[in-house]
């Protein structure tokens, strides 16, 4: 008998089925992937674990009893610990008021909080858990996404759980973060802990994963062990086809200069940045995290000024001010985040892909509602964006046609630069592949791409010629034909090979 | 037994679905509806005097000062932000016109009010957009120094206005319809195609939701949210305008509390504080269902201190009734 057994369990929302009668069972001391694409159903079920949300039918078996996870709480007391996708921590609290929320230790009466023993606890879960580096007396505000994920995850095992639920762990991590995300993994396997990975990195899965569990359409397609099923054969059972060219074969002809930036500097986060990107050609950034890729782009974009530094659009100087005389400039960028700066989640597909080009789309101070909503309409079918409904809610939608819409946004606006910082973060195989293929497409088009991405893969499969990242400098320069994994992490990392 | 209960229900649900009842959010306006119709007949059958032309009349002209402050409120909530300012902006504008038009044609008067309005919600977006302040604290600010604006310029505790300034706005009629409640009515559609039709609208809209991308997209959010305080500015110098012709005299005093009612009505029409929700149309229901509760309270000569209690009852079963299941 499993650990954990899963029975018939389904769910649906507002008409659609997310999970048809799952079945699934895994044993503790087990790392335990479940993968699929988004809205395979993952995510509802890991949820229905956690009692965020009610199965509508189905039942639970814990070491062989049935039971019920009807809240947060009651999964809790079960020792069932969720790291979400999306963060749950308390932005203006401290690190180590986060991790040991509810049971801070106290000195001598109830209410008062005894802060240096906390600060202690709290760098001491860190040093066992071997994440250094994480100042735990600064508010979660202040530090970068990966290191909230770090806390996230550290808040999670801070007692052990019987059950870790991870949900996308690695989506903000660096390589080294992953590492010692994986280390940790394996010490609560080693204590009997069932660690269930959901995950849409094929090979992350296959490097931790004891077995692997496939989801599509709300449904159990199978349970794999890595060691006997090759990674295009999961794929297969994921996408329910086969996904021989995940990049797009291009012929890269790179036309003339697009743009120059000379010795542009931001205070603090990087300086003496030089490069030129031709039209039609797909630069590629890549650098470890802190390595002041994404403020780079921010400044590229307007997003916050820049110290000092030039910057030419085909040979003109250009004073970037702010976004809205870059995007006048026919710039796009599709940030890291998107939930936090680039959907209006509660508003529709229209509103949000409509976004950047309503003055386009007016006549005085009118919209034309109704062009706006044809030409929406024609992008969401286009690029396959589900549900294609323009007035539902972008907060209705999967991680992957999120994103999608924010490309659509910017496919609207008709940008010349488009600076895609981590595009296809949290997004499923699939959708991945699509927005390759867009990508593709929009530079044989002449478009220039910037592309800043921490998976080297898609940096060595998208990128016509690749800049390397530390410290707030460019450190080296290499053709697609110099590029190899080791040659990049080697030169970002700074070590010498 | 049981079966029978089975296919009741299903037949509900049936019905639900054909009357596009699918979502909470739905379901609860039509509850609002049905309570609403509900309401109508009672007071109908109850008393032969609601349905008069001059209690309907009167109905109207009552919600004209609320109708205009919440549409102020509504845009600005819709930002994300609030205006506390907007009652003592009701009493300077009154003042103001009252006071001028001694000296100048009233609807200069009028024009010079309006603008004082406008420039007091012009400061209040200005430090909110500028400065990245919480708009709570400043609003709360200018409310009391408004407040005391008013008493140092206004000497009397009471203006009178001339006749034909009264006649003209508050004590005029169009057929069987009272002028402000004219004017009140009329911004509502305008209200709603400017939220809903025109580029300023939309990034309002999106603002309340996400600030960033908006400003990401290439849209002065600044400039926006200044739009948005200035118009609240505008409706607030409006209804003190209307309010002060169609009491026929202008008081410091009038407007205390007038910000809680306009935030109510937004927020029963389905308004959400810190933006994200609400609309011109939810707000006029939110509008029309507290001026109704008022006049029938008013009817069946209930104290006022029991209609703040019902008011308040209502505001936290609409919040409650509109609350997202998770």
């Amino acid at each position: 008998m499993a650990f954990l057994e899963v029975h018939q369990v389904s769910k649906s929302y507002d008409g659609t089925q997310a999970l048809k009668k799952v079945d699934f069972a895994a044993d503790s001391g087990e790392v335990h992937a479940i993968v699929g694409e988004n809205g395979a159903g993952k995510s509802t079920l890991m949820k229905i674990l956690a009692g965020a949300i009610q199965p509508d039918e189905g039942r639970l078996l814990l070491d062989g009893k049935a039971v019920q996870t009807r809240t947060p709480q009651q999964a809790f007391h079960l020792g069932i610990r969720t790291v979400y996708q999306e963060f749950s921590l308390v932005p203006h609290l401290s690190v180590t008021e986060n991790i040991l929320l509810g049971q801070m230790p106290t000195a001598r009466f109830r209410w008062w909080v005894a802060w240096p023993d906390a600060h202690q606890r709290a760098e001491e879960v860190f040093r066992t858990l071997g994440f250094s580096g994480i100042p735990v007396r600064l508010p979660v505000s202040s530090l970068s996404v990966s290191q909230q994920q770090m806390v996230e995850i550290a808040k999670a095992v801070v007692e052990r759980p019987r059950i870790l639920i991870l949900d996308e762990p690695s989506a903000v991590l660096s390589q080294e973060e992953l590492k010692r995300l994986f280390q940790l993994i394996r010490r609560l396997r080693e204590q009997k802990a069932l660690v269930l990975y959901i995950s849409h990195r094929i090979e992350e899965v296959f490097q931790i994963a004891d077995r692997i569990t496939v989801l599509k359409d709300g449904q159990t397609v199978g349970t794999v062990l890595p060691k006997t099923t090759s990674q295009s054969e999961l794929i297969r059972l994921m996408v329910g086809r086969a996904l021989e060219d995940i990049y797009p074969r291009r012929a890269p002809q790179p036309g003339e200069e697009l743009l120059q930036v000379r010795q542009l500097k931001k205070e603090g986060r990087f300086q003496e940045i030089s490069f030129r990107l031709a039209r039609g050609e797909i630069l590629g950034i890549f650098g470890l995290v802190g390595s002041g890729r994404s403020d780079l782009a921010r400044c590229l974009f307007g997003a916050e000024p820049a110290s000092s530094g030039e910057i030419l659009l085909q040979g003109q100087p250009v004073r970037i001010k702010s976004p809205r005389t870059s995007v006048a400039a026919g710039l796009a960028f599709v940030t890291e985040d998107r939930q936090r700066d680039g959907l209006v989640l509660n508003c529709s597909i229209r509103d949000n892909v409509g976004l950047a080009t309503m003055r386009q789309m007016s006549r005085g101070m009118f919209l034309n509602r109704r062009l706006q909503g044809a030409q929406v309409q024609h992008m969401v079918e286009e690029m396959d964006i589900r549900p294609a409904r323009i007035a539902k809610p972008v907060r209705e939608l999967s991680g992957g046609n999120q994103q999608k819409v924010v490309l659509a946004k910017w496919l609207l606006a008709k940008a010349r630069l488009l600076i895609l910082d981590e595009p296809t973060r949290g997004v499923d195989v699939a959708t991945k592949v699509d927005i390759y293929h867009l990508v593709g497409g929009l530079a044989d088009q002449g478009v220039g791409i910037i592309l800043i991405s921490s998976e080297l893969p898609e940096i060595l499969g998208m990128c016509d010629r690749t800049l390397i990242m530390r410290e707030g400098r460019l450190v080296g320069e290499f053709s697609r034909q110099r590029s190899s994994e080791e040659a990049l992490l080697a030169c970002a990392a700074g070590v010498a090979q | 037994m049981k079966g029978d209960q089975g296919v009741a229900t299903s037949l509900f649900k049936q019905l639900g679905e054909r009357l596009g009842l699918g979502s909470r959010h739905r379901r609860a306006n039509f509850i609002f509806i049905a309570a609403f119709v509900v309401l109508i007949a009672v007071a109908a059958t109850l008393t032969d005097v609601f349905f008069s032309g001059n209690n309907l009349s009167n109905l109207f002209r009552q919600i004209v000062t609320n109708g205009l402050l919440s549409l102020g409120m509504l845009i600005v909530i819709l930002t994300g932000g609030i205006d506390l300012s907007v009652g003592p902006v009701v009493a300077l504008t009154g003042i103001l016109a009252a006071g001028l038009q001694r000296q100048m044609p009233f609807p200069l008067a009028i024009l010079i009010a309006l603008a004082a309005g406008m420039l007091a919600g012009a400061a209040n977006g200005f430090l909110i957009a500028r400065f990245k302040l919480q708009p709570f604290i400043v609003t709360l600010a200018s409310m009391g120094a408004i407040r005391g604006l008013i008493y140092v310029y206004s000497e009397t505790p009471q203006t009178p206005i001339y006749p034909a300034f009264r006649s003209l706005l508050g004590g005029g009629f169009i057929g069987p319809f009272p002028v402000p409640s004219l004017i009140m009515l009329a911004f509502f559609p305008l209200v709603w195609m400017f939220l809903n039709q025109t580029t300023h609208g939309r990034a309002i809209v999106a603002i309340g939701g996400n600030e960033e991308a908006v400003r990401l997209a290439g849209i002065n959010t600044r400039s926006h949210v200044l739009l948005a305080y200035i118009l609240s500015g505008f409706f607030a110098a409006a209804a003190g305008v209307l309010l002060a012709s169609r009491l026929g005299i202008a008081q410091p005093s009038v407007g205390s509390g007038y910000e809680l009612d306009a935030i109510a009505a937004v927020v029963i029409g389905g308004g959400i504080l810190g933006g994200g929700g609400g609309g011109a149309i939810g707000t006029f229901a939110g509008v029309l269902a507290l001026g109704l509760i008022d006049n029938l309270l008013n009817l069946f000569n209930v104290q006022s201190y029991y209609q703040q209690i019902l008011k308040g009852l209502i505001i936290l079963i609409a919040v409650l009734a509109r609350r997202k299941e998770h």
